[in-house]
């Protein structure tokens, strides 16, 4: 699976590049071993490890500390080992193979790879086709109507599903979208479980996201005080001008 | 998992300003949306993306990373 997002919402993934992913991966081993064995290798390989990016990589090659939360043997078939890993954004699940196929001396090299979730989009959630996209998208261009498609493009929104939110009055949206920090007046609800130097959104009273932002402030702190930044604004979504522009101008 | 909201105070939106996520006009929505896409194990990323900006009109469109392979 692979996420899209399309104009206005592509810093959105952007934002999620940094987040965990999950695979299921097929890998074949160079010699017939030992089930136990191959149970045993991979138990070595949860939790930290290090990593050097394989000869084809897109990121310079040097040894790099990567944390896999998990990592389990689905099926083991012959030389053939079918597995589930979850992973810190960065891990080469190729080289897991090979390095893999090195701790048990046969060799192995990766023949299958399948992205199953990438931060908060996963294979359970509205996953579609090039042909269902493209299929909508004709129907609604002659007059079939629009719900097919927006069954299938989701309102970039729907990303932030489990990031905390702070909702922020109308009047101070436009300051945020040109860059401004989110002062505590402009604070209207927020949810609970903001903490400081957490990442958060800020959300308009439509819940529509203005900004991505890293909170200054704990949701306690927000509610009690009475000025001060409660957010320091990190990357703006919504087009300025979207809400007219109420600050003072000097 | 739902978070919990906590209101801190209490204040009106303006119905004429920007739009709920849920009814943004077309055009709008699909200059802000999402695809979950199943791609195909063939062509790049790269090359899905490229097809789908194309097909679907699109100034610009992104992906989720590349497969760490």
């Amino acid at each position: 699976m692979l996420p899209l997002a399309f104009e206005g919402a592509t810093k959105v993934v952007q934002a999620f590049l940094l987040s965990g992913k999950e695979y299921v991966c097929l890998m074949q081993l160079h010699e017939d071993m030992a089930e136990q064995r191959i149970r045993d290798a991979f138990a070595e390989f949860a939790g930290e490890i290090f990593q050097r990016p394989p000869l084809r990589a897109s990121v310079k090659r040097t040894v790099r500390r990567r944390t896999i939360y998990s990592l389990d043997i689905l099926e083991i078939d012959g030389r053939r080992v079918l597995f589930k890993v979850s992973c810190q954004a960065g891990t080469y699940v190729r080289k897991i193979c090979s390095d893999l196929g090195e701790v048990l001396g046969c060799g192995a090299h990766m023949s299958e790879l399948r992205r199953t979730r990438a931060g908060p989009f996963d294979e359970d959630r509205n996953l579609c086709s090039m042909y269902d996209l493209l299929n909508a998208y004709d129907h609604w261009k002659i007059g079939k109507g629009e719900e097919e498609f927006r069954a299938i493009v989701r309102p970039m929104e729907e990303a932030f599903e489990f990031i905390p939110k702070i909702y922020i009055r109308d009047s101070a949206v436009d300051a945020i979208c040109h860059g401004a920090d989110l002062a505590v007046p402009g604070v209207v609800k927020l949810d609970q479980g903001v903490a400081t130097n957490a990442s958060i959104v800020l959300m308009s009273l439509k819940a529509e996201v203005v900004a991505l932002a890293k909170a200054l402030m704990s949701t306690e702190q927000i509610v009690e005080q009475d000025h001060g930044i409660a957010a320091k604004t990190v990357r703006v979504i919504m087009p300025p001008g979207t809400y007219p522009p109420l600050w003072k101008k000097t | 998992m739902k978070r919990e909201t906590v209101a801190k105070t209490e204040a009106d939106t303006d119905e004429a300003l920007g739009h709920n996520p849920y009814s943004r006009p077309m055009s709008l929505h699909i200059r802000f949306g999402i695809v979950n896409l199943d791609k195909p194990s063939g062509p790049s990323s790269h090359e899905v993306v490229a097809w789908v900006k194309r097909m679907l009109e699109l100034k610009h469109a992104g992906h989720g990373g590349t497969l760490d392979a």
